[in-house]
């Protein structure tokens, strides 16, 4: 102690334990016992663990570990399942039986169950494919067909006009999402030289309305029907295409793979229709088929529909 | 020596030493019994080390730093599993070195995204996200479609890998055990001298970045993201299989 003879004292002027410890010459250290809020906060927290430990997965013991008693119910195929308390239970039970699980669950069989027009017919079930679709369409789908399924000109098809290479009725659409499409036309580059492929662009850009050289279109024609192009086997004599090969109609002057509509001449135009004969297309759609139920594929075929386009 | 409180209080290298002996006894207690308990890595089939081409399209997705945006971790929560697949399982990353979890998502989680696109659609959005997701902030990497794939070394990536486990095989009892253990077709992708090889034929086969005439870096990167999250068939497993695992 110092020499001001100074000791710990409480308000009322008792003197204080301290530790006995004396740093710098005159200080101390009370000894004040643990607050009594403060300890008992620690006994219970020493409590709840021995309980924690009693109803949940806690202490390892050889190659596995105590389960603990707590339970967890949920069903595989119709028969009741209880494991030990564990997250992956929780999940489970929660994809089946949380109130917004369950009321997805119905939603996506009456969908599954409804035609076309019981959908269209009905608010609420339109309300769930316009919300639920446009989730998915969000994730799965725009990134190649963009927001609202505008497309990107040249390699992603537009799905909000009414030109469909594979069909746009539900079924078919919701065939293209579960299988996936492989698009594909032949490259011409070897086949047809510069003035063939230049003839041909021709005689497509004549099945579709423009005007142009009536003698160029005529050797088009010539190679669009025979075999040196053999162009009819898939987009069919008349121009029209086949939905069974994604082949699509050349007659309605709507184009997915080049921006003729947007071309300055017939030249520029003629220019683009003979670079694609002479490349080819090559593209190609994943399937989802394992990826989404069938319902959820009928919803997303149904909520594509809704673009404006569908048949 | 009579231990006091004192005596520990007093002498801070010895409070320092005693202190790092009991935060580490706590994580001990968590980490050491995840390697010895059956449970930790699920019972599962299909998952297999990772082929040469895809190796090395993960090598630079690591060289990239694709982490720092993208985790392959799809969480047991119901929101993660409608949006991105079935929850990551443990084996499903037991061949990663390093793993790439993540705990960072600016961009989506990858760990299901093989299949999700076309390899197609993969180049355009490397080389330039922008043009296929107009509202992206994810930074080009062009330079994935110029630069040859450097697989000179690619026998050496796979024996650093085999000396921490990786099954890769270096003689023929081992390729016999891949062989008993993943079948034919993958054990020959696993032999290490026919790495260079398997890495060529991969690339050639898949043309991944619609190049056929040289292996490029977006070849291996886009190899290695179209298998993420495809091993393991779930359609094989009912739902409380997995749950048994934890």
């Amino acid at each position: 102690m110092s020499e001001s003879g100074q000791r710990p004292e409480d308000a009322s002027g008792q003197e204080v334990k301290t530790t006995g410890h004396t740093w710098d010459g005159d200080l101390c250290e009370y000894d004040n016992p643990l607050p009594r809020w403060w300890l008992w906060g620690f006994y219970a927290t020493v409590i709840f663990s021995l309980i924690y430990w009693l109803l949940y997965p806690a202490w390892p013991v050889a190659d596995t570990f105590t389960k603990g008693l707590s339970r967890v119910t949920f069903e595989v195929d119709g028969e009741e399942r209880s494991t030990h308390w564990n997250s992956r239970a929780l999940l489970v039970r929660e994809m089946q039986n949380s109130d917004a699980a369950q009321r997805q669950q119905e939603f996506l069989r009456v969908i599954d169950d409804s035609t076309l027009d019981d959908v269209l017919g009905n608010t609420d079930k339109l309300a769930f494919v316009n919300s639920y679709g446009q989730g998915m369409f969000g994730d799965f789908c725009a990134a190649c067909h963009q927001t609202g399924g505008a497309g990107l000109m040249g390699v992603y098809p537009n799905l909000a006009d009414d030109n469909w290479h594979w069909g746009g009725e539900v079924e078919t659409i919701a065939g293209t999402i579960t299988q996936g499409r492989l698009g594909y036309m032949p490259d011409f580059r070897d086949a047809l030289d510069a003035q063939q492929r230049d003839a041909v662009a021709a005689y497509v850009l004549s099945l579709a309305g423009y005007e142009g050289d009536a003698e160029r279109i005529a050797r088009g024609e010539e190679i669009f029907q025979g075999r040196e192009g053999g162009c009819y086997t898939c987009h069919r004599p008349d121009g029209t295409g086949l939905r069974s090969q994604g082949a699509p109609d050349l007659t309605n002057d709507i184009w997915s793979n080049i921006d003729v509509a947007g071309a300055e001449d017939d030249a520029a135009r003629r220019a683009l229709i003979s670079q694609l004969v002479h490349d080819g297309v090559q593209r190609e759609m994943p399937a989802f088929g394992d990826r989404l139920s069938d319902a959820e594929i009928k919803v997303l075929a149904t909520y594509v529909h809704q673009f404006g386009g569908g048949q | 020596m009579k231990m006091k409180h004192e005596t520990i209080e007093t002498n801070a290298g010895l409070l320092v030493i005693l202190t790092l002996v009991v935060i580490s006894i706590g994580g001990l207690v968590e980490i050491v019994p995840l390697f010895y308990i059956n449970d930790t890595v699920e019972e599962v089939d299909g998952v297999r080390p990772y082929t040469p081409l895809e190796q090395r399209g993960r090598d630079i997705y690591v060289r990239e730093g694709c982490y720092n945006c993208h985790s392959q971790m799809v969480r047991p929560f119901r929101d993660e599993m409608l949006r991105y697949g079935h929850y990551s399982l443990a084996a499903e990353s037991m061949y990663d070195h390093p793993f790439q979890w993540g705990s960072k998502r600016t961009g989506p989680d990858l760990a299901r995204v093989g299949g999700k696109y076309s390899n197609e659609w993969h180049v355009r959005h490397l080389i330039e996200p922008k043009s296929v997701v107009p509202e992206s902030i994810m930074p080009g990497y062009p330079w994935l479609a110029r630069r040859g794939l450097a697989y000179d070394d690619i026998e050496q990536r796979m024996r650093s890998l085999r000396q921490v486990g990786v099954p890769y095989s270096v003689n023929e009892e081992e390729y016999q055990a891949n062989v008993e253990r993943f079948g034919e077709q993958t054990a020959r992708m696993l032999h290490i001298d026919d790495a260079r090889e398997n890495l060529e034929a991969q690339a050639r086969r898949g043309n991944f970045d619609g190049d056929p005439s040289r292996i490029t870096e977006m070849d291996a990167v886009v190899a290695y993201l179209q298998m993420l999250g495809t091993l393991v068939d779930f359609s094989e497993y009912d739902e409380g299989y997995f749950v048994e695992f934890r």
